[in-house]
């Protein structure tokens, strides 16, 4: 095992800069592919400044089976030899550092900008947003259809390029960035009084997801222990925020198939989880929720009563609109076998969240590297192994009544006390990684303090920047048109990703 | 198809009787736009202000002014407040026709009007949106979009968002407008066909938001585009986005 050379720590646990191992590069090279090799999963790969223009390579690659994560770094100037052609997943990761901070990933097999920002330092490897070599298949009877970045409904802005053979895809290449707001860059320095608003607007579906992982890593940073009131709220604040998304999704995938009935019915009890949401905080998002030291808003005796009669309404509800899914062949029929990611592709990309767990891998943060009140409460694990739309469908069916037994249990048994804490002031020169099962899947961040306590670097990893790639790679071999559901069944974030 | 039926039956109908019928029930805890009460201020204080995440709060002398397409809605300047001077009301209708009217001073309060006649008679019975998300979180977008659910069915007002902006009479915009999204929002513009309208919905939309001062983004949709339609919020309710729409068609007074 290589992990000698590796610092393993656990979920929301912070410690000192300084016992984070600075490797050689070939060391570097061989901790992070035989970790990969050996069960783990990159969660994390980003550069951050170091001393006389060089800069340190920090890798956290999580083992779901053992419950931690191993640490571990190296420092370069300009390049060093890409890991990518021997995993598979560091290749996003790689294209980000070289798009951030100028080194070049040597032997890179696809060198290309993420999101087109502004490096922090040197030279932009590209000028214009969605301007790039795209990947071309050539022939007579070839075409490439583009699409985006502003595409049909109501939907943020990326690009697509479909390669197609006749109807069919052979190739789809996703390009993003459109949504760049330089929201990392601003962290640096922080926390300050807007730090929890990019928290919250991060991406906005995942508004208590995101605020959760970040006031965990500040409560690492600060060894704060939040009470157990407090722990309760976070999480039925962000079950409701999965009930709502999830609903959501099973009722825009029955009208990306053109049945109706569910799509109306889910999309009008979403709302009603939204307002279960706003009761807590006044808004449907959670806005105001989750506050470094616990939450910022208590439930009343009144306020439980009511969000149990409304669940109470909610679930029958909801079984009723999503049961008519699996009753309906022309919905299962155009379900089963589209857009389907192989068990071992899926390994091999490293997906989180609902789409890897479709594909029959059991990963969950809430399980695998459990945190706040996940540690004492404990939510089995929905999976599925055909990979394909249906399956990303069915374990969004499980997840929905684990979630809503979850959230009416926690309500029904409330513990007493308060739901906040004021936090210390943070550790200088200490690093926490923090993850959330959010309802995309993990969410990673990775805060690193400087010798005052802010923000020497403040690392994002949404759900979405491990899973656009299998999307892309659900579309190979699809039809065109199997793309608006397929895209649905990951519902990925464009501005998670693109930050 | 008897289960189809059973739970069509089960699910009952749900379109809201708003605006013949009463307002949706808002929620308890609901932020709508925060009002200070200057009277109780102590001399020399500033703490909502330095609270303030985007800055919102600036002090004329003995006037407070709140400028509603900066505020996030988020309650700390009232959690800042030692004298209890600030209350988040519960004031839903917060559209409005100029950038100038979302600055509150001392309690005075504007509305959008319609859209002049020559506007209203091509629009009023039908207005087709292009949305175009330009660095909004999908917070904005999604609330934009609920009001096409069964629940409350812009549909009715002949409100209908499109794909192509060829098809549309506007545009309505949410997000600061990333730099990476600039041209694509100018040329969704220049498709559209004249005359039209552009709504500009969220703080980042309007101001920039939590994004203000960043040099990724423009500041919001009027920096690139004539805005006729401001809707605060963080994101705004679907009751004041629904509002602003039934303001410039004159469905509402």
């Amino acid at each position: 095992m290589p992990n000698d050379f590796s610092l393993r720590i656990r979920n929301a646990e912070a410690l000192p800069i300084a016992r984070i191992p600075v490797l050689s590069c070939d060391d570097f090279r061989q901790t992070i592919i035989e970790s990969v090799n050996s069960g783990g999963r990159i969660s994390a790969y980003f550069g951050m400044r170091f001393a006389e223009d060089h800069v340190r390579i920090i890798a956290v690659v999580a083992f779901e089976d053992k419950g931690d994560l191993s640490v571990f770094s190296m420092v370069v100037d300009r390049g060093y030899p890409a890991i990518t052609p021997d995993c598979a997943q560091a290749h996003w990761f790689e294209r980000e550092l070289a798009e951030q901070w100028g080194i070049e990933p040597v032997g890179h097999p696809w060198l290309k900008p993420v999101r087109f920002q502004a490096p922090y330092r040197g030279n932009a490897i590209a000028s214009v947003c969605g301007v790039t070599n795209f990947f071309r298949i050539n022939g007579d009877e070839i075409h490439e259809v583009a699409v985006g970045p502003v595409h049909a409904s109501v939907i943020e802005p990326g690009h697509f390029r479909f390669q197609c053979f006749g109807e069919e895809v052979h190739h789809l290449e996703i390009s993003l960035g459109y949504q760049h707001r330089g929201i990392e860059r601003a962290l640096v320095g922080g926390p300050n009084k807007r730090t929890i608003h990019y928290m919250e607007t991060l991406a906005g579906d995942t508004t208590i997801g995101h605020a959760f992982a970040y006031c965990q890593a500040l409560e690492a940073l600060s060894r704060c222990n939040v009470p157990p009131r407090g722990l309760v709220l976070r999480g039925i604040a962000l079950e409701l925020e999965r009930l709502a998304n999830h609903i959501g999704d099973l009722g825009a995938l029955a009208g990306d198939v053109g049945f109706l009935p569910t799509a109306s019915y889910c999309g009008r009890i979403r709302g009603d989880v939204l307002n279960f949401t706003a009761l807590l905080c006044g808004n449907r998002f959670g806005r105001g929720i989750v506050r470094p030291g616990g939450a910022a808003v208590d439930l009343d005796g009144d306020m439980v009563d009511v969000l149990l009669k409304g669940l109470s309404a909610a679930i029958p509800d909801t079984s009723s609109a999503v049961n008519l899914l699996w009753d309906t062949p022309s919905v299962t029929a155009r379900f089963e076998d589209t857009g389907v990611v192989p068990f071992e592709v899926c390994e091999d990309l490293g997906l989180v969240g609902v789409a890897a767990r479709a594909c029959g891998v059991d990963r969950d943060v809430r399980k695998d590297l459990p945190f706040g009140i996940y540690r004492f409460v404990h939510i089995p694990t929905a999976t599925w192994d055909t990979g394909d739309v249906f399956g990303r469908a069915h374990v969004r069916d499980v997840e929905i009544q684990r979630s809503f037994a979850f959230v009416r249990e926690q309500l029904e048994t409330l513990p007493k006390g308060e739901v906040h804490v004021d936090p210390a002031p943070l550790m200088p020169e200490h690093l926490a990684v923090s993850l959330v099962e959010g309802w995309r899947g993990e969410i990673c961040h990775v805060a690193l303090t400087d010798d005052r306590g802010r923000f020497a670097s403040y690392k994002v990893v949404d759900p979405s920047f491990h899973n656009w790639f299998g999307l892309a790679y659900a579309l190979r071999g699809q039809q065109i048109s199997d793309f608006p559901l397929c895209n649905k069944s990951f519902n990925l974030s464009y501005c998670g990703h693109d930050l | 198809m008897i289960k189809i039926l059973l739970a069509r039956l089960r699910q009952g109908h749900r379109t809201m009787a708003y605006p013949k019928g009463n307002a949706p029930e808002l929620p308890e805890r609901f932020h709508g736009a925060p009002a200070i009460d200057a009277a109780r201020c102590r001399a020399d204080c500033r703490k909502c202000a330095e609270a303030c995440p985007t800055d919102a709060i600036c002090f004329d002398g003995k006037a407070r002014r709140i400028d509603l397409g900066r505020c996030l809605f988020c309650d700390d300047c009232r959690r800042a407040c030692p004298d209890h001077a600030i209350t988040m009301t519960r004031d839903y209708r917060l559209a409005v026709g100029t950038r100038d009217d979302l600055i509150r001073c001392d309690g005075e309060t504007h509305r959008a009007r319609a859209l002049d006649d020559t506007l209203r008679s091509l629009l009023g019975r039908s207005l087709k949106l292009r949305v175009v998300s330009a660095g909004g979180c999908s917070a904005c977008e999604a609330d934009t979009n609920v009001l096409t659910t069964i629940g409350w069915d812009i549909g009715r007002f002949g409100i209908q968002y499109v794909a192509s902006p060829r098809h549309a009479d506007g545009l309505l915009v949410t997000g600061p407008v990333p730099d990476n999204m600039k041209l694509a929002l100018e040329k969704t513009y220049e498709a559209v066909p004249a005359p039209k309208i552009v709504i500009a919905v969220g703080a980042c939309a309007i101001s920039g938001g939590p994004y203000i001062n960043h040099p990724e983004q423009h500041g919001g949709a009027a920096s690139i585009v004539p805005v006729d339609l401001f809707i605060p919020g963080c994101p705004p309710h679907p009751l004041t986005i629904l509002d602003g729409f039934l303001r410039i068609l004159d469905r509402i007074q």
